[in-house]
């Protein structure tokens, strides 16, 4: 996007576009602005008689005044963030969460409690709270609070106050069930349209990620045969004289090129493949908000039909609507503002990995 | 140098005279190799499509095995026209220049009988008393030249299998990319052009690759050299064979014919038993045996004189065409690898290209 001179004073590197005024805050933002860090690390394991499992710390320095310190060490396992993300999901139900690392990862044979695995997922639980920190308004969420600063009894007495997991299941097929009932009528034509992107961008995203697998795997089949084929000039070498060393010479060429392949593998599982991942499932995640949208307006849009039925107590409906009127507007809004938010950073993300990747190949090649 | 009317090597001919081509070849090689014992011999192109990778086609007609064997059988006569013996042999100059009857040219040269017997000698199996290290060593080093030229071969092949597959799995990038771009708005033009730069990635594999066969070619043709000096080593192994059995063979009829002089029995015989037993034989007899036995002495010794004059030309000619022929090969091979590592060079060059132009859409977008 190089349209826009003007900067805004509060984010001086990014330029900003006039139908994305609320969203000022972008994950790359400079310290300057931010006045809540996070930090995940320091993976535990622990042993207990019923099972084992992993905790991380959770390390929060802020300077906001609604904390009461500024500082923040608390250790946290995998079921607790489950539980952030729920409960955000909830208060929020049209704004973009942002997806956590999965339960289990079956591709890449990786066990659950590996160094990698462990590794992977501890960089993502970090990623996602650095995001909900930046967004304009789950920062301000109490849950995410409390998640940051209570000690681990604090937090289970917490957890157990307001609705349950059925209550919440019970929302989301509520959701799933009005848009299988067909395409609600009054659907905002940019909600539409937001939908055929998702459909479009959902397919794509699936196939690069599969694609980007495909090639990590191809190029550790190379890098295999590669190990092979320097050693054989080694050997040779051995029963020549004249052209022994530049059989030599080409042996160490061959085995820097696999040095060279392992790099430019490292580059892809480090970068590439978890930013696709994540938008894999980010893309469910904005299919599910979506929808929830969806089943909002179709309260409003049940409830304007009941009105046009019933002629008597005429007030009552009015009021409710009234306030499902709002509900669907606040709602929109938020999804419009995140939605806007969202596609600058995934378009920011995306170009920063696929440039990341063609600097790592470039490397290869120079190398 | 000598106007060299080539012949029309298979060119356009169709399938049957092509064949029959190649086996004219096969006949003058095997004619060469009969009539010149001591020469290492060039060696034909494969016959058979060997150590392909999955792309290229393993099927003998497939037209750039046709084409890659015809310039190895070009190859094949420009070395005999260049090496300072057999090009001046006469049934070589009338392959290039006479069309009809060279066939019956070649067999009536009678050169089939020898290589008969050459060809069931070189199988057997059969130990030397006194080897020439020299051959014994030439021996080894073919064996491993043979060994480490086919297994590179063979891992080369696997590594441009799987060289081809990350290149043409970047070409679905190109596919998807363009698809993407159409429902984007300011990515679209930066998605929409890396997924050019993409496709034009996957399609470079196909010439990098096609140019990396010619290097293999090469290699291949000192695979098949390391069998043609092999090939000198065992006639020498052969010929010392030979003259060891003539010699013993000598040794032992002038030992009987001594014992049939003086009447002393050295060794134990059944005959000499059963003479003793049964009666010895008469003095004329033993004098007949003995005229026999000095008459063949006499063609022994002069048969082991000839085989030996024979044997030492053998080794003096032999040894100066290995000496050439190790020139050729280390000039050669030492060639084949530097373009070996200039076609990587410029790999990586085109790599660095369209990397760079990937990378300048991508933070376009």
């Amino acid at each position: 996007d190089t349209s826009l001179a003007e900067v805004n004073s509060f984010s001086p590197s990014m330029p900003i576009s006039p139908s994305s005024m609320i969203n000022q805050y972008k994950f790359e933002d400079g310290p300057e602005l931010r006045d809540l860090f996070i930090t995940v690390d320091d993976p535990e394991s622990h042993i207990t008689a019923i099972e084992t499992f992993i905790t991380y710390r959770v390390v929060t320095k802020t300077s906001r005044g609604e904390f009461d310190s500024s500082e923040y060490e608390v250790r946290r396992r995998y079921q607790d963030f489950l539980w952030l993300k729920s409960k955000l999901e909830e208060a929020h139900p049209t704004l973009i969460i942002p997806p956590l690392p999965e339960k289990f990862i079956m591709r890449g044979m990786v066990e659950r409690f590996s160094d990698e695995f462990i590794e992977t997922r501890r960089k993502a639980l970090h990623k996602f709270l650095n995001r909900i920190a930046d967004h304009p308004t789950l920062t301000f969420n109490e849950d995410f609070k409390i998640f940051l600063t209570a000690q681990a009894w604090e937090l289970s007495s917490h957890k157990k106050q307001g609705p349950g997991l059925l209550s919440r299941m019970g929302q989301t097929v509520r959701a799933v069930a009005s848009s299988v009932r067909g395409a609600v009528k009054n659907r905002p034509g940019m909600f539409t349209e937001m939908n055929n992107y998702m459909e479009t961008f959902n397919q794509k995203i699936n196939l690069l990620d599969k694609i980007a697998h495909r090639i990590y795997k191809e190029e550790r089949d190379y890098f295999n045969e590669m190990k092979e084929y320097g050693p054989i000039h080694t050997l040779w070498s051995a029963s020549e004289e004249d052209i022994a060393d530049s059989l030599k010479g080409i042996a160490s060429c061959i085995d820097r090129c696999c040095k060279a392949t392992e790099k430019r593998m490292a580059g892809l599982s480090e970068n590439l493949l978890p930013i696709l991942h994540e938008y894999v499932l980010y893309s469910e995640i904005l299919m599910g908000v979506l929808k929830r949208r969806d089943q909002i307006q179709g309260e409003l849009d049940s409830k304007v039909d009941a009105l046009a039925n019933k002629k008597t107590e005429k007030e009552l409906f009015l009021e409710e609507i009234g306030k499902l009127e709002d509900k669907v507007e606040r709602a929109n809004n938020a999804l419009k503002a995140d939605w806007d938010r969202w596609k600058q950073n995934m378009q920011c993300d995306m170009r920063s990995t696929f440039t990341n990747v063609a600097e790592n190949n470039l490397r290869f090649y120079e190398e | 140098s000598r106007a060299v009317e080539s012949q029309s090597e298979g060119q356009c001919a169709p399938v049957d005279s092509l064949w029959r081509r190649y086996s004219e070849f096969e006949l003058l090689r095997n004619y060469l190799s009969v009539t010149y014992p001591h020469i290492v011999v060039p060696p034909l192109p494969e016959k058979r499509a060997d150590f392909v990778w999955h792309k290229l086609s393993a099927d003998n007609m497939d037209p750039d095995f046709v084409e890659r064997r015809r310039i190895g059988l070009e190859n094949f006569l420009l070395r005999v026209a260049s090496h300072p013996v057999l090009c001046q042999d006469k049934i070589f100059y009338s392959f290039l220049t006479q069309e009809g009857g060279w066939k019956e040219m070649v067999n009536e040269t009678g050169f089939q009988l020898k290589a008969d017997s050459r060809l069931k000698a070189l199988n057997a199996t059969f130990r030397v008393k006194n080897p020439d290290k020299r051959f014994t060593e030439l021996k080894h080093y073919s064996d491993e030249l043979q060994s480490v030229i086919s297994h590179l071969l063979r891992v080369r092949a696997r590594v441009a299998d799987r060289l081809y597959g990350v290149y043409k799995v970047h070409g679905n990038y190109g596919r998807v990319f363009s698809e993407w771009s159409a429902i984007e708005k300011e990515m679209g033009d930066g998605l929409q052009s890396a997924g050019h730069h993409m496709d034009v990635y996957a399609a470079s594999i196909d010439d990098i690759l096609e140019e990396e066969e010619h290097y293999a070619d090469q290699l291949k043709e000192y695979l098949f050299y390391a069998e043609a000096l092999r090939a000198v080593c065992r006639k020498h192994e052969l010929m010392q064979y030979d003259l060891e059995m003539a010699a013993q063979d000598l040794t032992s009829k002038k030992q009987q014919c001594e014992e049939l002089a003086t009447g002393t029995v050295r060794t134990f015989s059944l005959k000499g038993m059963t003479s003793k037993l049964f009666g010895q034989e008469t003095p004329e007899q033993r004098e007949a045996k003995i005229k026999i036995l000095e008459e063949q002495i006499q063609e022994g010794e002069e048969q082991l004189k000839s085989k030996n004059l024979e044997g030492r030309d053998f080794v003096k000619s032999a040894w100066a065409d290995i000496e050439r022929f190790k020139e050729q090969k280390n000039h050669d091979l030492k060639e084949a690898l530097i373009s070996y590592a200039v076609m990587q060079i410029s790999m990586c060059k085109k790599g660095i290209q369209v990397w760079t132009n990937a990378k300048e859409c991508f933070s376009k977008m």
